[in-house]
């Protein structure tokens, strides 16, 4: 684990450096494994050669059996001028990984992938000084949701409950912060009791280490109406998670940059915190690929930048170390979005938002 | 509803089974649904947030909060507000806690048990991210006078604070409402030490709110709810004047405070305000008298049948209500004089507003066609009183004349006439040829009606070449008639590049959907709009189609050669393919409907009304949910009366025969498993887009899925043709001799449904049961609607193989004329439309892809191999050629 005071600082200096300029984060893991093309083979390596369950598509376990592979994409990203990496975490529960019947490794894999991505980090902040490079643990949303019964005819029931999903994460988290993570990121949020839960085993695993860990927090959109799968517009999701004093607050995933800026407006509209957003690289075309250009990319979010919306960016599905380096360019000498202050109001949801002034 | 000042926050409390008999009776009786409606009722009477309280001693509350809490959050109006959370057990607030995925509020917690508990509890609500209520409770006791409520509330603030567990503006203090008029002295002063706390409190705590139990107040005058709420009334008015900021009320029934007999009124405010010390024996004595006044209570409301006839009829049509359109629609004949001045005056005018608002997308599509309904039984009902004088006041003249038609070859009428109904609500006058309508017919008839418009429809690709070629015939012809574009495969770039150019004498517009028909058929006629608007639309088409000429020449792309090098490998070695339970054929002379129903796709049901998003959540969308809903109750209906009546009469066959591919791009099929005698050949096309790298995709053709002949290995190829059958026709007259163009068309749009279902469910028994390759699989329909299985059932004229013609040897070997009772039209679309055909492939990596754009090379190759010239070839596979072939032909030339 980072030492507290080393963290507090990077996190202090992390967060002046996104008031200053626009910070990069880096692109997609997950479609980066898939370049990789690797067999079932693969995936077990020698260590998980004889698991009963088939590992391929489950890109978390790559730590223990490819971790060069995992360090080569890091490397990628931090070489096109990334600020921040994510791990390689992003199904990384116990919940996500029973359909692998890997839980067991959750605790080790999770470790040994923060320990991959310090590493990287800390070798290109050495290569680098001036750019100090940051570690931030990717946790998921899981395959199941709080707030939605997976049978259409029992509307009460739930396959997945709020202490479950506490559980799983806080287990993650720990892990994750032994590894040496500076923070971590509740991303791809597409249901919000998920990210609740989430957030509140992650506060109560602060509790028990002592130190209130920064969280990036992170919903996703699932048509253009600009509701999340649950059904709450963006402005309802900061509503319902604003009291986590989230490190920042976006939106990730969902469309290319061009239809999630109406609501990653929404959110930098209200947020008293910094705004990160990071969109895939367009719609996939009709064969399933992405297929938007780096320079497509980074021309929206030079607009977003230029608009004041966003501290941090970066890029999620089909976005490559080339996309990375395009927003890097893009974005060099671009101001960030003003921290900005809400006054005093009493702020609900539902699905909408509810605000009332006393 | 309650005319306070707006900011007041109406706080639902009829989910309350400590304060509702009704919804506790509910409760008790896990009859759960009609909860949720109390619920609903409450939001839509206008409570902002709603009140749930499980606290009853039958109950286990922390498992009723539960579900109710999750059974809401399944209804999106209701979830759209947030929640009060409220139990006296703290154990049920934290189960509810856990539920919610949005910012509630908790009621209540206080410093009654001492100030450890209750930070402890305000932390934990900070944590779920909740905001909470805060009684004016402590170690002593509930406060009752000003003073001790104050000092509660202000000690609760200040200890938050200082501990910095909660924000100011997330406190809400109640500092309890008492009842009054209870007949103890004592008890007189309840409602004003609560003002004078209001007061207080907003004066020294500041962005804390204030809030209370309203209902408490009357609790004495239970059973005589006019007097109860004319109670409520009363003292909202004066403790929102205090600054009361919310309150937990039955929203649905608040009597205006100016609204109360003034009788009442006044002996009420003497009890509220404490102003004599009669008050309480003057208020029981006037509480008799108006014990019989019944409460506001909320009913079917009929009152719009009071108002005059001519808003009666508008009322009916933008609700779609044909209840009291006849008897309406005769009153106004009579009023007004004559048919046409019922039909020209109140019935346009009220298609207008419907026009209106349909335009501003507050109505939706099925609701239009529910109201063109009404108003076709209006004009039903007055055409023969028409008849009768025409004579004397000549024809009525409609908004312009429209011809609509399905082209040649092409049986898909849903959305053509869904176009003829939306024009027909806006006063135009529509002629519909119907399917299958040959160029000449609708040209000639154009000329003789001498209709405005021609409107063509189509959704195989085969009929965008049929466009093409009326509208040369249009020119050739001298024609001048604009000439509208619609249909599934028909497209603004398509009308630009291939359509518009053959017919330079007219205007060509392409029309995206039904509600675009009526602004672009206007535009059209109107003498001052239609030149402006024409010219548009050609400098648009023109810059469009030479931007589609630009782009097109510069896309790199493959040459057939190196498409066929970079084709999709399988490793055939080692590979067994299965064989099928039997070879030939196997009819189905019938299917169980009820069966079928179970497969059905509601999303495109949705989308061929023009209501877009995925099922089910387009239910709860809040732009277009309610009309999708009530869309999908009218289905489930008419889906039970085809079950129940067998409207339909579903077909099938289904084949397995011995195949291998040749040669890169061809497949045989043979005559038996010895595999001698070839059959026939099928032919397929290959991608040519331009990959790169070793990591891309390949470049795919049908027939990279069957083993090669080479293999030796033994593969099979299936095949299919199943329709929702016939029995269209008689239904479809009733619904027509009824003037019910929403239930026809619903019907249609469900017999397509039933086709693409029986498709799926056949598709699923070929891979368990007739094919056997996945006996065990077991999937959700939502997973088969995902298509996560083995194995595809690509359809010729679809986009993995989009050359229609080899429908034509699929049925061949299917003989599917005889055996299902499927004919192919000359443009190969299949009839009854209801239908679904295609060939199965069972290989594990067989998967989904498009053609899309072709070459040159490939063209003159295919029609080498399919003996064609490659004129011919151009014209099957016009939508898919990279080229202009008139073009590329000069330029070989």
């Amino acid at each position: 684990m980072v030492d507290l005071e080393t963290r507090t600082k990077r996190i202090a200096a992390l967060h002046q450096e996104a008031l200053k300029r626009i910070v990069v984060m880096d692109g997609a893991g997950g479609t980066m494994v898939q370049r990789y093309k690797l067999s079932e083979a693969d995936f077990r390596g020698d260590r998980l050669k004889a698991h009963n369950f088939d590992l391929r598509g489950n890109n978390d376990i790559l730590a223990l059996t490819q971790p060069d592979i995992i360090r080569e994409i890091h490397d990628a990203f931090l070489e096109a001028g990334a600020d921040i990496i994510e791990t390689n975490t992003f199904n990384g529960t116990s919940i996500s990984q029973a359909d692998y019947g890997t839980e067991h490794l959750v605790p080790e894999f999770n470790r040994v992938s923060a320990e991959i991505a310090r590493k990287a980090a800390d070798e290109w902040t050495a290569k680098t000084p001036h750019r100090p490079r940051y570690v931030i643990g990717s946790l998921g949303p899981t395959n199941r949701t709080a707030s939605l019964s997976p049978d259409v005819n029992n509307p009460g029931f739930r396959n997945v409950s709020f202490d479950e999903l506490a559980a799983a994460y806080a287990e993650q988290s720990r892990a994750l912060l032994e590894g040496g993570v500076d923070a971590l990121i509740v991303e791809t949020i597409f249901d919000t009791l998920n990210a609740k839960a989430a957030l509140f085993g992650i506060a109560a695993l602060g509790d028990d280490l002592g130190f209130e860990i920064p969280v990036m927090v992170s919903g996703t959109i699932t048509d253009l109406s600009g509701r999340n799968l649950s059904g709450q517009t963006m402005e309802a999701f900061w509503h319902s998670m604003r009291h986590t004093k989230p490190f920042s607050i976006g939106v990730n995933c969902s469309f290319g940059a061009r239809d999630l800026r109406p609501a990653l407006a929404d959110i930098a509209r209200h947020a008293d915190t910094l705004v990160a957003a990071f969109p895939n690289a367009g719609l996939p075309n009709e064969m399933g690929e992405y297929d938007e250009t780096p320079e497509e990319t980074a021309a929206f979010i030079v607009e977003w930048a230029r608009d004041g919306l966003v501290n941090i960016v970066g890029g999620c599905c089909g976005t490559t170390p080339e996309h990375i380096r395009a927003i890097v360019n893009a974005v060099e000498g671009l101001g960030a979005r003003p921290m900005q202050s809400e006054d005093p109001a009493l702020r609900l949801s539902g699905l909408e938002p509810f605000t009332a002034v006393a | 509803m309650t005319k306070f000042r707006t900011n007041f926050i109406n706080i639902g409390e009829r989910t309350n089974v400590t304060g509702s008999a009704a919804f506790k009776k509910l409760i008790v009786g896990g009859d759960f649904d009609a909860a949720l409606i109390v619920a609903r009722q409450q939001v839509e009477n206008g409570a902002q947030i709603i009140d749930v309280n499980m606290d009853e001693g039958m109950l286990d509350s922390e498992q009723a909060m539960v579900m109710f809490l999750n059974l809401i959050a399944a209804e999106p109006d209701i979830a759209r507000v947030p929640i009060m959370i409220d139990s006296s057990k703290w154990s049920v607030i934290e189960a509810g806690l856990k539920c919610v995925q949005g910012k509630a509020i908790v009621n209540s917690i206080s410093l009654k048990e001492g100030e450890d508990l209750f930070l402890e509890q305000a932390r934990k609500v900070q944590r779920y991210g909740a905001a909470t209520v805060i009684m004016a409770f402590d170690e002593q006791g509930q406060a009752d006078t000003v003073a001790r409520k104050f000092e509660i509330c202000k000690r609760s603030y200040d200890l938050l604070i200082a501990k910095g567990v909660l924000a100011p503006e997330e406190m809400i203090f109640d500092p309890n409402i008492f009842a009054v008029a209870t007949g103890i002295e004592e008890h007189n002063n309840y409602a004003v030490d609560f003002i004078e706390a209001i007061k207080r409190i907003k004066a020294e705590l500041p962005h804390a709110f204030v809030s209370g139990g309203v209902s408490n107040i009357s609790f004495s005058f239970r059973g005589n709810n006019p007097v109860r709420e004319a109670m409520h009334s009363v003292f909202l008015y004066h403790a929102i004047k205090a600054g009361m900021d919310m309150g937990i009320v039955n929203a649905g029934q608040l009597a205006v405070y100016e609204d109360i007999e003034p009788e009442l009124r006044e002996r009420v405010e003497d009890v509220i305000l404490n102003r004599r010390d009669d008050g309480t024996e003057r208020l029981l004595e006037a509480a008799e008298k108006f014990k019989g006044g019944k409460g506001i209570e909320r009913k079917e409301d009929l009152t719009w049948r009071e108002k005059p006839v001519a808003e009666r009829l508008t009322y009916s049509l933008v609700r779609g209500i044909a209840d009291f359109i006849v008897e309406d629609a005769e009153e106004a004949r009579l009023t007004l004089g004559r048919p046409l001045h019922v039909i020209e005056g109140p019935l346009m005018d009220g298609m207008n507003v419907v026009g209106d608002l349909f335009g501003e997308g507050k109505m939706f599509l099925p609701q239009v066609v529910k109201s063109a309904r009404v108003m076709k039984r209006a004009v039903a009902h007055l055409t023969p009183f028409m008849e009768a004088e025409m004579e004397e006041s000549g024809e009525y003249q409609k908004a312009g004349k429209i011809l609509l038609a399905t082209v040649k070859g092409d049986v898909h009428d849903i959305g053509k006439n869904i176009v003829g109904v939306v024009l027909q609500c806006n006063g135009f006058e529509v002629i519909d040829l119907g399917v299958m309508v040959p160029p000449q017919k609708i040209l000639d008839t154009a000329v003789k009606e001498e209709v405005d418009v021609i409107g063509l429809s189509g959704l195989i690709t085969p009929s965008l070449d049929e466009m093409v070629h009326l509208a040369s015939e249009m020119e050739r012809q001298g024609l001048k008639l604009p000439l509208l574009i619609g249909g599934a495969t028909t497209s603004k770039m398509h009308t630009a590049v291939k359509i518009n150019p053959n017919y330079a004498s007219g205007q060509t517009v392409y029309v995206p959907d039904a509600s675009r028909a009526v602004s672009v058929t206007s535009n059209l006629l109107s003498k001052e709009m239609r030149e402006a608007y024409a010219s548009k639309v050609r400098s648009e088409y023109t810059d469009m189609a030479a931007r589609y000429a630009n782009t097109n020449s510069k896309k790199p792309r493959a040459t057939i050669a190196e498409a066929r090098a970079n084709k999709f490998k399988i490793n055939w070695a080692g590979y067994t393919p299965p064989k099928p339970t039997f070879l030939g054929l196997k009819r189905f002379e019938t299917y169980d409907l009820a069966e079928l129903a179970d497969y059905i796709d509601w999303t495109p049901f949705f989308a061929s009304w023009e209501l877009i998003g995925q099922y089910p959540r387009i239910l709860k969308d809040e732009k277009v949910g309610e009309a999708a809903r009530s869309l999908f109750e009218d289905a489930q209906e008419m889906l039970k009366r085809i079950i129940d009546e067998k409207l339909l009469a579903p077909r099938a066959v289904i084949g397995f025969f011995p195949a291998n591919s040749i040669g890169d791009d061809d497949w045989e099929i043979y005559a038996d498993d010895a595999r001698e005698e070839v059959r026939l050949v099928m032919h397929s096309l290959r991608q040519q887009m331009a990959r790169s790298g070793a990591r891309e995709r390949a470049n795919f053709a049908l027939a990279d899925f069957l083993a090669p002949i080479e293999s030796g290995l033994k593969d099979y190829v299936g095949g299919f043709a199943v329709t929702a059958g016939e029995g269209e026709a008689n239904t479809m007259a009733a619904f027509e001799a009824d003037h019910d163009d929403y239930s026809a068309i619903m019907f249609k749009a469900l017999a397509d449904r039933f086709a693409e279902a029986f498709a799926e469910r056949m598709h699923e028994r070929v891979r368990k049961e007739f094919w056997a390759y996945a006996s065990k699989e077991a999937l959700s329909s939502v997973e088969l609607i995902g298509e996560t299985y083995r194995g595809i059932r690509p359809a010729p004229g679809y986009p993995a193989s989009p050359d229609h013609t080899e429908k034509a040897l699929l049925w061949q070997v299917l003989d599917a004329d005889n055996q299902a009772g499927i004919t192919l039209t000359e443009s190969f679309a299949m009839q009854p439309g209801a239908a679904v055909s295609g060939f199965y492939f069972s290989h594990p990596d067989a998967q989904y892809f498009g053609v899309g754009k072709i070459e040159r090379d490939q063209v003159e190759d295919y029609a080498a191999r399919k003996g064609w010239e490659v004129a011919f070839a151009e014209k099957w596979l016009a939508p898919n050629l990279n080229y202009d072939p008139r073009k590329a032909s000069k330029s070989a030339a």
